[in-house]
């Protein structure tokens, strides 16, 4: 059949797709553990460098600031977003929603270099008109990060909102519930792992961030990313092997978790007999 | 009772103000506005002025001396950028390298997506979150993850010759080549992801009407799959284009000294000569070159964002 002979090349060409995404990875991985500084002799197999990485203390307060923007700038973004994506997807008839979509969705395709100076530029014209921010740092660096990653969580959030059966939120409050206690008891738990989702989007955005954090730093605070960028500047080092191999782990951790749970809510969902 | 009636109506007051959807929905819009549109209107302001040796390291547009407001507009720094053939040439290159890329992108990702929307329910979900995971993993290491494999010592120069394909090691590192692929690598997932979720949507009985009054499938590929999922294409096509442009990782990471492209040569014209205004006057041209597909894709992501509701 001619059919099968065309879907045999797509399937050869997403094998190798994969192969090619995840071979470099692996690479990575195997030369963490080499004891060799080379990387082209292979000098047998050591846990020297991950040694190496938890000795670096540069490194290991980069780790903590990151991880610490991060989890704020994914917080407020996740607010953020969902309100927007309230505007986009409910209220049609509101005056500026076309901006508002334009703003939201501008950032996800915004070159970095753009997004970062012109933030930068913002904060040095706000620190000469209101006197804030004095020094920048984790502080503008948090707003700079909420803000772009807003775009993505609406993005997430929104595809969710669509399929809420709207309904339900009008037996609601027919039957006399607030609009604020509908969204608690009924919006919310429907869209809450669009909130995980968004979430955890938004803080491996913002921890992965090198350019718009560069732009927006000041002195005194220096994220993971640009710890890395400098060393990775010199040349191949061991010890970023490690601690790629690091997080590569932990993600791939994560995204097994997510898709075990999502397995077993769809198999909830075909157990019951009337969905 | 007066006094607990007092506190009811205050709280009562309070959350009506608080919750109500103009303020509620105020907030993001406040703060868009503030942190995203205001910085671009000070990146074309900051454009027109010169730069001078100070903190910050620019003039004033506006000066109000003696009552008299005088406002100093230079375009001296557009008419720089045109002088100069260095920047022209890198606009080109940039453009050039992420037109290059976004093909390649697409030519791997189609079939890639076309697959995934093609297997069985239970295997997309993992094929989905295997094609997406590299993404959430550092971009800077994936790209840094080249270096090793692209150098003269690296692991594919050492496996050609190992194979005795090649006697001298290629000179691959810090090429144009590594560049194009080190963007097809770190974009090919954005590629998938929307011409995937386009695919998987398509109705399965328009292929089977096709099939069934005779067309051979290379032909209902060509005349009703391809069209059907344009808007997936074009979608995937902007995620990797625009941001491509302004890439500044890839090439100051795997490019060369003969790769010239804009993102490098603005981070130079800030961080290295801390001239603001030509920074900013480059900023304000690739915006401008970049208006079109800007819009094309934000139709289509808003159109996306809307529908049911």
């Amino acid at each position: 059949m001619v059919k099968s002979r065309s879907f045999s090349f797509s399937k050869v060409m997403l094998v190798l797709g994969l192969l090619f995404l995840y071979l470099p990875m692996f690479v990575l991985i195997v030369y963490s553990f080499n004891a060799s500084r080379l990387v082209s002799v292979w000098a047998g197999f050591s846990t020297h460098w991950y040694g190496e990485l938890f000795r670096d203390e540069q490194i290991l307060s980069a780790v903590w600031m990151s991880l610490r923007i991060a989890f704020y700038s994914a917080s407020m973004a996740v607010c953020l977003g969902t309100l927007c994506a309230f505007v986009i997807t409910r209220c049609k008839k509101m005056r500026g929603r076309t901006l508002l979509s334009s703003m939201i969705t501008a950032p996800l395709v915004m070159p970095e270099v753009i997004t970062g100076l012109s933030l930068l530029l913002l904060f040095v014209q706000m620190a000469q008109t209101i006197g804030w921010p004095v020094d920048r740092g984790m502080a503008t660096i948090w707003i700079a990060h909420t803000t772009f990653c807003s775009a993505y969580v609406a993005v997430v959030v929104s595809a969710r909102l669509q399929e809420v059966d709207r309904s339900i939120e009008e037996a609601a409050m027919d039957l006399g519930c607030t609009p604020l206690k509908t969204f608690f008891v009924i919006t919310l738990p429907v869209i809450a792992p669009a909130l995980v989702s968004g979430w955890l989007l938004a803080f491996t955005l913002s921890l992965d961030d090198l350019v718009i954090a560069s732009f927006v730093s000041g002195p005194g605070a220096t994220t993971l990313p640009m710890v890395v960028f400098s060393s990775v500047r010199m040349g191949v080092s061991p010890k970023i092997n490690a601690l790629a191999t690091l997080i590569i782990l932990a993600v791939s951790l994560i995204a097994f978790i997510a898709w075990y749970l999502m397995r077993r809510a769809e198999r909830k969902r075909l157990q019951t007999p009337d969905a | 009772m007066r006094r607990k009636l007092l506190p009811d109506l205050f709280t009562e007051r309070v959350r009506a103000v608080l919750f109500n959807r103009r303020v509620v929905f105020g907030i993001p819009f406040l703060w868009l506005l503030l942190f995203f549109l205001l910085p671009f209107a000070l990146v074309l302001k900051i454009s027109l002025t010169s730069a001078v040796m100070a903190i910050p390291p620019y003039e004033p547009v506006f000066r109000w001396v003696d009552n008299t407001l005088s406002v100093v507009v230079n375009i001296g720094n557009y008419l720089f950028l045109l002088s100069d053939s260095l920047y022209i040439a890198a606009y080109w290159g940039s453009v050039k390298t992420a037109f290059l890329a976004t093909v390649v992108c697409l030519l791997i990702g189609y079939p890639m997506a076309y697959a995934m929307a093609r297997a069985p329910k239970h295997w997309q979900l993992v094929l989905l979150l295997m094609v997406m995971l590299p993404s959430w993993t550092s971009f800077l290491i994936r790209v840094y993850a080249w270096m090793g494999i692209l150098g003269n010592q690296g692991l594919l120069n050492s496996f050609l010759m190992w194979l005795g394909l090649i006697e001298q090691p290629l000179k691959m590192l810090n090429t144009n080549f590594a560049v194009v692929l080190g963007i097809v690598y770190a974009y090919l997932p954005f590629m998938v992801l929307p011409i995937y979720t386009n695919l998987v949507k398509l109705d399965v009985r328009l292929l089977e009407a096709a099939s069934d009054l005779g067309c051979r499938s290379l032909t209902t590929f060509w005349s009703i799959t391809l069209p059907l999922s344009k808007a997936g294409i074009l979608a995937g096509s902007m995620l990797v284009f625009i941001p491509a442009v302004g890439e500044f990782v890839i090439p100051e990471l795997l490019g060369g000294p003969d790769t010239l492209m804009i993102g490098k040569v603005l981070w130079e014209e800030f961080f290295n000569n801390r001239d603001w205004p030509v920074a900013s006057a480059l900023a304000i041209v690739m915006l401008l070159l970049l208006l079109v597909p800007i819009v094309l894709f934000h139709r289509f992501q808003a159109r996306e964002m809307e529908k049911h509701g």
